[in-house]
């Protein structure tokens, strides 16, 4: 399964933030599809009704405030099940509270990372997130 | 923006040329934080338990899984095992590209998975990719 076919999944609630995510990927030619879910609930539908032979994230950006199911429900939920505990989950949030972090980082989470509020600056953290997770790093085999 | 300088980058490392290339890579990113080196599986294992609650925690620790004495992956699983130290990101950084490795280590906990170049050049800017994300970019746990 060649890697460029895997997608990115963006768990985003905030429209802007997902479409400047979006663009800031567009940006670099990426390849990986994105699919974005805008609550904690739509990506464990979509991660659940993942269909056999179709290729699971090849990293997940999860957004900590989401309604419905909050982002460490859906992390807990991510690193408690087998089948998606290896997929690297960056957090990508406002919070930059202690709490969060660790609590992130005890759930699991591969890394945590603050949204930039500076626009410039969001557009280079998340071309520098793509550039780790999906070109240096060497992700599962899943 | 570079945060808490005190904070070691532990390099659990066996190849002196490697170790070298990483220190200098790291310096030529301007990395203030102490790089604390362990050169087998042994002195990694003996530095987990040495560790006191009053020293500060590494900010990551980079880990090569072919070591002498004690496997990069039993390396592995001690940190992410430990009470304190298993929310610290760990980032194997090693030759070996075999699947088995890479399955066996994320299953273990592994943040990251990176193959070290045998190209010089390309080993330098794979390590100073590794800064700019793991010292830079992602906040560490508390």
């Amino acid at each position: 399964m060649p890697d460029q076919e895997r997608p990115i999944l963006l768990i985003e609630d905030n429209p802007m933030d997902a479409d400047l995510t979006r663009r800031a990927f567009a940006k670099r030619k990426v390849l990986h599809p994105i699919e974005v879910a805008r609550d904690g609930e739509e990506a464990l539908t979509c991660l659940q009704q993942w269909e056999a032979g179709k290729p699971l994230p090849i990293v997940i950006l999860l957004d900590l405030k989401l309604p419905k199911l909050d982002g460490l429900e859906v992390l807990q939920y991510l690193k408690t099940h087998a089948r998606f505990r290896s997929i690297p989950v960056v957090i990508l949030t406002t919070s930059n509270e202690d709490g969060d972090i660790q609590t992130a980082y005890q759930v699991g989470a591969n890394s945590y990372i603050v949204k930039p509020v500076n626009f410039d600056e969001f557009m280079r953290v998340v071309d520098q997130i793509q550039t780790y997770w999906c070109t240096l790093n060497i992700p599962p085999q899943v | 923006m570079r945060i808490e300088y005190n904070r070691p980058i532990l390099l659990v490392e066996d190849n002196p040329m490697d170790v070298d290339l990483t220190q200098r890579a790291f310096a030529r990113r301007k990395l203030l934080n102490p790089l604390q080196v362990a050169r087998d599986g042994e002195a990694a294992l003996e530095y987990l338990k040495t560790w006191g609650g009053n020293q500060p925690l590494p900010v990551v620790v980079l880990l090569d899984i072919n070591l002498p004495k004690v496997s990069g992956l039993e390396v592995l699983r001690h940190l992410k095992t430990h009470p304190k130290m298993r929310t610290v990101p760990v980032i194997m950084l090693t030759s070996s590209a075999e699947d088995g490795d890479i399955q066996e280590a994320y299953q273990s906990g592994a943040n990251s998975y990176i193959v070290k170049p045998v190209d010089f050049d390309k080993f330098l800017e794979v390590a100073e990719r590794i800064d700019l994300y793991w010292n830079v970019i992602n906040l560490p746990p508390r």
